[in-house]
């Protein structure tokens, strides 16, 4: 193993310079805002007073409880609709597979408040399909109704990171694995079961640990539902309401960093001692098996039926941009395409600023979670795994946490030349998104990373070739399709994010378009313009998606010719 | 051909960019061209109102800078030691004062004349000269026509009617916690009708909730779509989403507050003189007429201006039916502030399911009594809604000095010492609170299994 003496450096720098970026713009600025969680809110002294008080009030208990219940039920039900999407496509010959993947990842693009207005105009005690069914058959399937919604809601919103993640470790399975278990005989659910599914694991695990985690700190959908006993709403409320500061707030939101990381390190155990790497790389993915008729026809319907429920959000939002009022009926009263001039006309800086910022929030955020995931998995550096912990957490901190908390720190620096407070500079906002969006990426990149074997890597060395050429030349392009699936989630749900940018935003002309969205929402006449933001949003997402999908299978088709050959038979 | 006359664009254009700075500084020295403002006004008031401003002063440019309240306030704090603000525009005084309490506003002499002192019974201006009224709001109930007649439910007329059986899981409202409009209607009806008869009043229309929705704007919207029927709301949301098509219409119920919108010049601002000069140009004649703008529909406080008004526009200046009714006393409600806040989320929004079930099962009882006579069903029925009333703590000791602290935002000095803390105070409401409502559905149960 002393191929890592030589060039241990390297990554050493590396690893110094993401810990340094992640405590300069993560843990001192939530540092600042959190420290108030162990003051006595009366003496000011350092106590965990707060902490005992958390445990001995019944309603943060029980908003514990229910926060756990939903993100469990969530990835259970997420799993249900990501499993038939992502094994269908990487399994069988499937037409329309890069659409139904694209198509998968469009609900993890729910713009801001126009998302759960669809929603409830759709499914609500009063939306269109209750209406429906009140009319025919009278009766009303409370869809929406407390913790049931926010069920529903977080696991069509967040599935697609299990479909992302699988897929992508679908792809990246040895062939031969495969084979050899169809050449002893296993077929069908048990081939599934035993060799695929296991093989997946490290994609599932990545994507499921993301779902938990998001949906255990997910702030804005049971608000929107109105449900207050969770803990991240409970954490947000005490955080902004006006005039109180009750220190409990910010001892939520420890609470939930803390949990997220044990759920972290929970699902980091689930897969450790297991060697999920394969060597041969040539075939690019699992082989794709013809279908035999009927079985296409049950395929399709799975597939259709998944689709449209997952992107039911969607087609509300739609209907709510061209619709002028919509109101108690099961479609608008009428149509029209004033929204979308009016939108055009007034706010397409909006669409560039998202654009710049949350694609260059994605290639950091790309960037850093490879170098992190190769410093972690790769090296045998002290303390490697405190980055990749680091990094995860910035998942659980809420955004509105790290939004006070930059203006805290930044404020008082101002940068060079543009003389204006690093806290108002726009820049200030694509570190807030990259930081944000970082546990993505690195989850992406680690998983990929997982199921390259190291022995590649050493043969690569051994033929004379320098860590850093054995890194860009061998690692990278292996681990190309988990890059390209952390960089899609990245960018797609840095586009809307909302709840840091609304505190940092400090001229208009900065603003990104979930700004935007919010400001349309803010009053009766701007809802038809808020929506058709909210599918601008969601095309801009669409449309990079499909390309980096191309990308992916462009990459896969050029390492395995004779496959698609005879997949185009 | 083409690549020329492009490449002499594309010059002429880095000339003007490298220009234009320039000429803005230098008439930067003349006066000031820019005003900073910090709103979280809609996109329909704060641009018709920058277009008029603008239109008189043409060499300010005016950025409008929207964050809700909440963030706004968070946003000028965290902001404060190197300020780039120059007004905070909004409605709720609450902010307002919380932000003067900060030393973070600047005061301001107002050199308009004809805004009188008091619009309803609520004083226009800060007494202590930080922020001016420009404008009232009226909080009142707005209901979607299409979801009461589907759903056969009558117009209400008064915050009383919210709280027969009929209006059960059609309600919606935002917590006071949540929205400072919304702090001071629940204010008003306290002073209005005493501290017990207040919350009383209160829990029974909250028992009828469909919601308590995180932001004000909830409340439109939910009415707005049709996720419930009725909502309480300030006057200007149910107005314009009126004027924008929807199927809703609004009225003012006997017992309504008149609040102040504000607005103030913040603390070392870099533009004073521009902020000065937006100040008194929304007071002016002319900016008040603005206000009249069909998707602003705000209330002037320029009693003149009311001569402009299209017909049936409520003036509070002549009608003295609209928020006068209640004495608004100032102090007290700023000394209970917080403590006001605190209850209404341990009662209401915290406890909404348990309060809405305890509402129901009385409400069930009470109809299967009625017309006849049973004493102890009745016996019953009083006593639990007599559970569901009771408020944990009274009158004094909500405004009480040494009590409020504990739900202060800052010490002011570190020396400063508070015993309690918010949170042991709220568990101790809460397990009080659930026990009652507990016990009062399962009364109201047993009355009803009587009849």
């Amino acid at each position: 193993m002393n191929i890592f003496a030589r060039g241990q450096w390297g990554p050493a720098t590396v690893a110094l310079f993401l810990g340094l970026f992640l405590f300069v713009f993560l843990i001192v600025p939530v540092g600042k805002v959190i420290y108030v969680a162990f003051q006595d809110p009366n003496s000011g002294e350092l106590t965990l007073i707060n902490f005992i008080d958390f445990f001995n009030t019944s309603l943060f208990r029980e908003s514990f409880i229910n926060s756990f219940y939903v993100a469990s039920m969530s990835v259970v039900l997420a799993s249900v609709f990501a499993l038939p999407l992502a094994y269908f496509t990487t399994r069988f010959n499937f037409g329309g597979a890069v659409l139904i993947q694209t198509l998968g990842i469009i609900p993890l693009i729910m713009p801001p408040f126009v998302g759960a207005v669809a929603m409830l105009l759709l499914f609500g005690e009063n939306g269109s399909v209750n209406l429906i069914l009140g009319e025919w058959f009278d009766i009303n399937i409370p869809f929406m109704e407390g913790l049931n919604g926010v069920i529903l809601v977080e696991s069509i919103h967040y599935f697609p990171f299990i479909l992302i993640n699988l897929s992508a470790a679908l792809n990246n399975i040895d062939r031969a694995m495969e084979e050899s278990a169809q050449n002893l005989g296993s077929s069908g659910m048990r081939l599934f079961r035993r060799i695929v599914f296991p093989l997946a694991m490290p994609g599932y695990v990545a994507g499921a640990s993301l779902v938990f985690l998001k949906v255990f700190d997910d702030l804005g959908t049971p608000l929107l539902l109105n449900i207050n006993n969770m803990l991240a709403p409970q954490a947000y409320l005490r955080i902004t309401s006006i005039g109180i500061s009750d220190p409990m707030g910010y001892v939520i939101s420890v609470i939930l960093v803390a949990f997220s990381l044990l759920a972290l390190w929970t699902s980091f155990l689930a897969i450790r001692g297991k060697d999920y790497a394969t060597v041969q790389k040539g075939g690019g993915g699992l082989m794709k098996r013809g279908l035999r008729p009927m079985e296409k026809v049950g395929c399709y319907a799975v597939v259709i039926f998944i689709l449209l429920l997952v992107l039911s959000p969607h087609l509300g939002l739609a209907i709510l941009s061209f619709g002028t009022v919509w109101s108690y009926s099961v479609l608008p009263d009428a149509f029209t395409l004033d929204h979308y001039s009016y939108v055009f006309s007034t706010s397409s800086q909006f669409i560039t600023n998202t654009l710049l910022y949350a694609g260059l929030a994605a290639t950091i955020d790309v960037v850093f979670g490879t170098a992190i995931a190769y410093v972690v998995w790769r090296t045998k550096l002290a303390g490697r795994k405190w980055l990749d912990f680091i990094a995860m957490g910035a998942v659980a901190v809420p955004g509105v946490v790290i939004g006070i908390g930059y203006l805290r720190t930044f404020f008082d620096y101002n940068v060079p030349i543009i003389d204006k407070p690093l806290a108002s500079w726009w820049v200030i906002i694509v570190i807030a998104l990259a930081i944000r969006r970082l546990p993505y990426a690195l989850r992406a990149c680690v998983a990929a990373l997982q199921q390259v074997s190291i022995i590649l890597e050493e043969a690569a060395e051994n033929l004379g070739a320098s860590k850093r050429r054995t890194v860009s030349r061998i690692v990278v392009p292996l681990m190309s399709g988990g890059i390209v699936a952390g960089f899609v989630t990245s960018f797609a749900t840095a586009s809307v994010e909302l709840s840091a940018t609304i505190m940092l935003v400090s001229t208009e002309s900065d603003a990104p378009l979930a700004f935007g969205i919010y400001e349309f929402m803010q009053s009766a006449a701007g809802r038809g313009p808020g929506a058709a933001l909210g599918i601008i949003a969601v095309l801009i997402v669409g449309i990079a998606t499909y390309l980096s999908h191309r990308f992916i299978e462009r990459k896969e088709t050029e390492r395995a010719p004779d496959v698609a050959a005879t997949a185009g038979v | 051909m083409f690549m020329t006359i492009h490449r002499r664009t594309l010059i002429v254009g880095m000339a003007f960019a490298t220009v234009l700075p320039l000429a803005a500084s230098i008439e930067a020295q003349a006066m000031e061209d820019k005003l900073i403002i910090v709103t979280s006004y809609p996109p329909d008031t704060t641009t018709t109102v920058k277009k008029a401003f603008e239109a008189k002063h043409p060499g300010i440019k005016v950025e409008m800078l929207k964050k809700k309240t909440t963030a706004g306030i968070k946003y000028l704090q965290e902001t404060a030691g190197n300020n780039t603000s120059d007004m905070f525009w909004a409605s709720a005084p609450d902010a307002f004062e919380v932000l003067k309490g900060d030393d973070l506003l600047q005061k301001y002499q107002v050199k308009v004349t004809g805004i009188p002192e008091k619009v309803g019974a609520f004083p226009i201006n800060d007494p202590d000269g930080y922020y001016k009224g420009f404008a009232a709001s009226g909080y009142g109930i707005m209901w979607n026509n299409r979801y009461l007649k589907a759903k056969k439910l009558p117009v209400p007329k008064t915050w009383a009617d919210l709280a027969k059986p009929v209006y059960h899981g059609h309600v919606g409202m935002s917590a006071p916690s949540r929205s400072g409009t919304t702090h001071l209607t629940v204010e008003t009806l306290l002073q209005g009708e005493g501290w017990a008869k207040g919350w009383t009043k209160w829990k029974q229309i909250a028992g009828n909730f469909k919601t308590v929705t995180e932001r004000s704007f909830g409340v439109p919207d939910g009415v707005n779509s049709g996720q419930f029927g009725l909502g309480i709301v300030i006057d200007f949301f149910g107005l314009s989403s009126k004027a924008s098509g929807f199927p809703v219409d609004f009225l003012y119920p006997p017992i309504t507050t008149l609040v102040p919108a504000n607005i103030a010049i913040v603390k070392s601002a870099p533009h004073p003189d521009a902020a000065a000069a937006f100040i008194e140009f929304l007071l002016s004649p002319a900016g008040q007429e603005v206000l009249l703008d069909p998707k602003i529909r705000r209330l002037p406080v320029n009693p003149a201006t009311y001569a402009k008004a299209p017909e049936g526009f409520p003036n509070p200046f002549k009608d003295k039916s609209i928020g006068s009714a209640v004495k608004f006393d100032l102090q007290l409600s700023k000394n209970r502030y917080n403590v006001i806040n605190s209850l209404f989320d341990v009662m209401i929004t915290y406890r909404l399911d348990d309060l809405r079930a305890a509402t129901k099962a009385i409400q069930r009882a009470e109809a299967k009594l009625a017309g006849k006579s049973n004493g102890a069903a009745q016996k019953l029925i009083d006593e639990a809604r007599g559970l569901v009333n009771k408020v944990p703590i009274s009158a004094v000791h909500a405004s009480e000095k040494d009590f409020n602290k504990i739900f202060k935002k800052k010490r002011k000095k570190a020396t400063t010492k508070v015993t309690g803390r918010q949170a042991e105070v709220e568990q101790k409401w809460d397990s009080e609170v659930k026990a009652n409502y507990a016990k009062a559905k399962e009364l109201a149960d047993k009355a009803a299994s009587m009849l």
